[in-house]
């Protein structure tokens, strides 16, 4: 167990697909476990991470709580992957940052097209939105990137043994995707 | 409107190369270039409206949506900076009511930033409608907005708000003794024209406007250049077709010589073109004159009419069956049309994007033809040389810099203004001669020059060590390098032309990286990423724009390493934009303030 | 004995007039490029081409080949400058490839993924940009122009019109069309012209043939940029 290395993942605006690409592993996932034990992740439940040698981030950054997350993230890993396009370039989620947020959140609940009870939810607990949903290497600094819409689980396996074994991690041509 | 158009066409007989002067027309009778007058100038110049509006949102003073009646622009050279242009333009937004950038309701005035409009020994300058405005202080800004608002017409302004000096402090060699009117053709022509082409390559003249390449052996290129390039294709008695341009576009933030010589030597200037133009066989030349030099236009279009009625431009030049005319073009608010070939393209009414070298523009330039392109100064040292010989020229200066270099010096010192100095002279001596004392460094031929420290002050103005093509801009010890450096990074980013990406990208990141750490957001690694951005720009822009763009920061970073270190946070990464502010929206509309609607720059222990 | 110039130390032959990039072609020696397309007069504009000529940076598309000439290419030093330089194309526009029609048959993407760009490495610009889709047969997304004038070449060099232009200054660039509306549809463009198939990147397709090959199919799925361009290009010289 000692010699494990400790992974932990997350999604932040993000839709849990390179999760779900990286389940997509499959059997590879028990050669893995071998050598490597889950931290935060939502394959563990565990909520907070705790000192890592591999952080995953999937998604961009689109909220305070997105900003949180990444930071603690970034403080507990020491190394720190952008996974997918969404944490590379803001991905599909970004592409509300050409409608200025008052006018999302002014369709979203107060004027579009059946609210009822229109108002802006405010909570304590809920995290407010950015202006602009950012790529997580605009937040903090980032190690590797995983490019993909999802990378394939082959990229996970390439990039996790690579490190594993010892090597820098590369990418041959047929691995890098931005689709 | 129609009939406004159509006279305008048929003025400048249909000809797609006038573009920009209609177009000046258009926005100065409209203030705007509205659609229609587009539509109707594609028809009659039998272009592609396409062409026209590149043209239009190319060139600073040209606008698709109206401007005011009444169009200030200030000037925002470093030079205005430091001379309160920031508190000034507060104070004109205010008295004006209008938005620096916008036009006020009822469209009488509209309010800008422009580039340097070379007035900055004479500055916080600026334009109104074209016009150069100097020395703006709280008095005159009053006087303005009380003459906006009573509408008085631009004519009936009071004489001294568009004073011009001249400040010459300290002429020389070819300052101290302007050639006596006619004096160099007729030497040309007694002499022979390729002796005189051999004294101007004697002479050792290299080009003023900072390249410096030798003007004989331009010259010599342009009239061997291939005859096949040289014959007008339309014309059935195949004469060759060559052209001679003078550069007059001087944009380069603190350069303002060409101004005073255009104003007080431009006789000499025009006859230094002729002189060219006798030489390499041109029978039409061209001054490319900056927008920002407007008010020059019609003193200089008398002083050609002058010279024709003397028999020294037109037809039969002083009987020697030589024809030569020079028309004279304005350009719209363009740094990059300072370049030789976006200049030309300038003058062909298109965009001024630099072109794909080689060709060079002395065997293809103009329409294709060879032509050559020279600085005012250059023409105006010619006119000298063809009177006094090569080696009354070469006799001075260095051995790879003859001659002399005349300076636009500004910035902290007693004396702005305009000085001549041999080549060679150090810069201390410089800095004694115009008053300047606790001076920090100084910006030696503009943003894409060099910034030198006070530790240099014993270097020389010489093409093989400070080259420069006039810009002096002196800096005390009160004054900021980063703020200066800004200045100029901002400055490239705005008259980038767009064509290539490493500047057209390069020079938006550049200003990007740079207000990050200059804004207290970089982090260790921000430094070498802007080191590493200025190799990018400098090494693989398409030209002289991009390539010097990033002087600034690299020549201030290699004397100051320590200034751009302690902008730096000791952490490993911080984000380059304002992350509190980017919840500044969602917190108003949630109506929300307590400490979970806000989020710290850093983490809380970052590494 | 026929002209030679030297590209990454081997001898290639050149003919007079020939620019570098179609020595190099000939040779079958890629270079890579985006703005530039053999059948259009070369542009220069997208510095992807950057070669070093006895030491000095040229475009490799516009640079006319000469005798003696000492040719780098296939240079880790520019390898890394032109993966910036790809990296400045994509933060300055909108490219979000999992969403676009061209993601595959991409050029810019392909060169990205040539040059093993895995990031954007540079802070996003997130310009706002328009789409105009009223044309019937053809789509404009200006979010993925970069700005190479392909199709204003196209539309002027072999359609024999001008509907294509770009205006604009600095960072501020963008492409126009030839119409008082502004829109594609009140031009004279036809699906058929060459201008609306020649677009390296996604800003300007033809409708209705969205997706006929899936993703993963598709060219630079599984063939290099290199392989590519050299295969169509090379024929185009003969």
């Amino acid at each position: 167990m000692a010699n494990k290395i400790r992974v932990a993942t997350t999604s932040l605006a993000g839709c849990f697909g390179c999760h779900m690409s990286f389940l997509d592993l499959d059997e590879r996932l028990v050669a893995l476990a071998e050598h490597v034990e889950f931290d935060r992740s939502p394959i563990t439940d565990i909520e907070h991470c705790s000192n890592c040698d591999i952080g995953l981030i999937e998604g961009g950054v689109c909220n305070s709580e997105n900003v949180h997350t990444l930071r603690e993230f970034r403080k507990n890993c020491k190394i720190l992957v952008a996974v997918g396009a969404c944490a590379i370039n803001g991905g599909l989620p970004a592409m509300r940052n050409f409608i200025p947020l008052e006018e999302c959140l002014s369709e979203a609940y107060l004027d579009g097209i059946g609210v009822e009870n229109p108002q802006i939810p405010s909570d304590i607990e809920l995290p407010l939105l950015l202006d602009k949903v950012r790529p997580i290497h605009e937040v903090v600094k980032i190690d590797y990137y995983l490019p993909g819409c999802p990378p394939s689980a082959d990229v996970f396996w390439k990039f996790l043994t690579d490190l594993l074994e010892g090597r820098e991690p590369e990418l041959d041509y047929e691995l890098v995707h931005f689709d | 409107m129609k009939p406004f158009i159509q006279d305008l066409a048929a003025q400048h007989g249909h000809q797609a190369t006038h573009l920009l002067a209609m177009l000046r027309a258009v926005q100065a009778r409209f203030h705007y270039i509205p659609e229609q007058a587009i539509g109707q100038l594609a028809g009659l110049l039998s272009i592609p409206r396409t062409q026209i509006i590149g043209v239009a949102e190319f060139y600073s003073f040209f606008h698709l949506q109206p401007r005011g009646q009444y169009e200030l622009l200030v000037s925002d050279s470093v030079t205005d900076h430091m001379l309160g242009k920031h508190q000034l333009m507060g104070y004109l937004a205010e008295k004006l009511k209008v938005t620096v950038g916008g036009v006020r309701g009822d469209g009488m005035v509209s309010l800008d930033n422009t580039s340097c409009t070379g007035l900055c020994d004479q500055g916080p300058a600026g334009l109104v409608n074209g016009r150069a405005l100097t020395r703006l202080d709280v008095t005159k800004i009053d006087l303005i907005a009380g003459l906006i608002d009573q509408q008085k017409p631009l004519e009936q302004w009071p004489a001294e708000l568009f004073q011009v000096a001249d400040n010459i402090y300290q002429p020389g060699l070819l300052l101290g003794q302007p050639i006596a009117y006619g004096s160099a053709l007729e030497a040309t022509f007694k002499r022979g024209l390729q002796e005189t082409l051999a004294e101007i390559t004697q002479s050792g003249l290299r080009g003023r406007g900072g390249a410096g390449y030798t003007t004989g052996w331009k010259w010599h290129l342009c009239y061997e250049g291939p005859e096949e390039d040289a014959f007008c294709d339309i014309d059935a008695q195949k004469k060759p077709q060559r052209y001679v341009i003078c550069n007059a576009d001087e944009g380069e933030p603190g350069t303002f010589k060409d101004r005073v010589l255009l104003n007080r030597y431009a006789d000499q200037v025009f006859e230094g073109m002729t002189v060219c133009a006798s030489i390499i066989g041109a029978e039409q030349g061209f001054l490319y004159l900056r927008g920002e030099y407007l008010f020059l236009y019609d003193k200089l279009q008398t002083v050609l009419q002058q010279r024709r009625d003397a028999g020294l431009l037109g037809t039969n030049i002083l009987g020697q069956g030589f024809d030569f005319d020079i028309e004279i073009c304005l350009g719209a608010g363009a740094y990059i049309c300072g370049e030789e070939s976006a200049l030309i393209e300038s003058l062909e009414g298109k965009m001024g994007i630099p072109r794909n070298r080689p060709p060079y523009p002395v065997t293809q330039g103009y329409l294709g033809k060879p032509t050559v392109v020279n600085n005012v100064e250059t023409f105006l040292a010619a006119a000298a040389i063809a009177v006094h010989g090569g080696g009354w020229f070469s006799g001075i200066g260095t051995e790879k810099s003859k001659g002399t270099k005349i300076l636009s010096i500004s910035g902290d010192c007693a004396r702005p203004g305009i000085y001549e100095y041999p080549f060679g002279t150090t810069i201390q001596t410089i800095l004694d001669g115009c008053g300047a004392d606790d001076v920090l460094g100084v910006q030696i031929g503009g943003p894409s020059g060099t910034f030198i420290s006070n530790q240099e002050f014993h270097r020389k103005l010489a093409f093989e060590d400070l080259a420069t093509g006039g810009s002096f801009i002196i800096f005390n010890n009160s004054r900021n390098i980063l703020d200066i450096v800004n200045n100029f990074t901002h400055f490239f980013a705005h008259e980038s032309c767009g064509f290539c990406t490493p500047c057209r990208v390069g020079t938006s990141l550049l200003k990007k990286q740079l207000d990050k750490i200059v804004e207290g957001h970089g982090s260790a690694g921000d430094v070498v990423a802007l080191e590493e951005l200025c190799r990018l720009v400098k090494n693989h822009s398409h030209c002289g724009l991009g390539q010097t763009a990033a002087n600034p920061i690299i020549t201030t970073l290699e004397r100051y390493p320590e200034l751009y270190q302690a902008q730096l946070k000791k952490i490993s990464y911080e984000p380059g934009f304002d992350l509190d502010a980017a919840l500044e929206t969602a917190r108003r509309m949630a109506n929300r303030n307590d400490a979970a609607a806000h989020l710290a720059q850093v983490g809380e222990d970052h590494e | 004995m026929s002209k030679t110039i030297t590209l990454d130390g081997k001898t290639i032959p050149f003919e007079d007039g020939q620019t570098i990039m179609q020595a190099a072609t000939a040779a079958g020696v890629y270079i890579p490029h985006l703005c530039h397309h053999p059948e259009f007069t070369p542009h220069g504009s997208c510095k992807l081409c950057t070669v070093k000529v006895n030491g000095r940076n040229c475009s490799a598309c516009t640079f006319p080949a000469a005798e003696g000439q000492d040719v780098l290419n296939n240079t880790q030093e520019l390898t890394d400058d032109r993966k910036k330089i790809t990296q400045m194309l994509f933060v300055e526009g909108n490219h979000f490839c999992p969403s676009c029609e061209k993601s595959g048959n991409c050029q810019l993407q392909a060169v990205a993924y040539h040059l093993n760009m895995l990031d954007d490495h540079f802070p996003l610009f997130y310009p706002h940009r328009e789409m105009d889709a009223s044309h019937p047969d053809v789509l404009i997304d200006h979010n993925r122009c970069i700005f190479c004038t392909l199709c204003v070449r196209a539309s002027r060099e072999h359609d024999g019109k001008d509907v294509f232009a770009i205006s604009g200054r600095g960072i501020n660039k963008h492409l126009i069309v030839n119409s008082e509306s502004g829109q594609l549809k009140d031009t004279d463009l036809d699906m058929h012209d060459k201008a609306a198939h020649i677009c390296p990147t996604g800003a300007i397709l033809i409708k209705r043939t969205g997706y006929q090959v899936p993703i993963g199919q598709r060219i630079y799925d599984h063939h290099e940029i290199d392989e590519v361009s050299l295969l169509t290009e090379q024929h185009h010289g003969e």
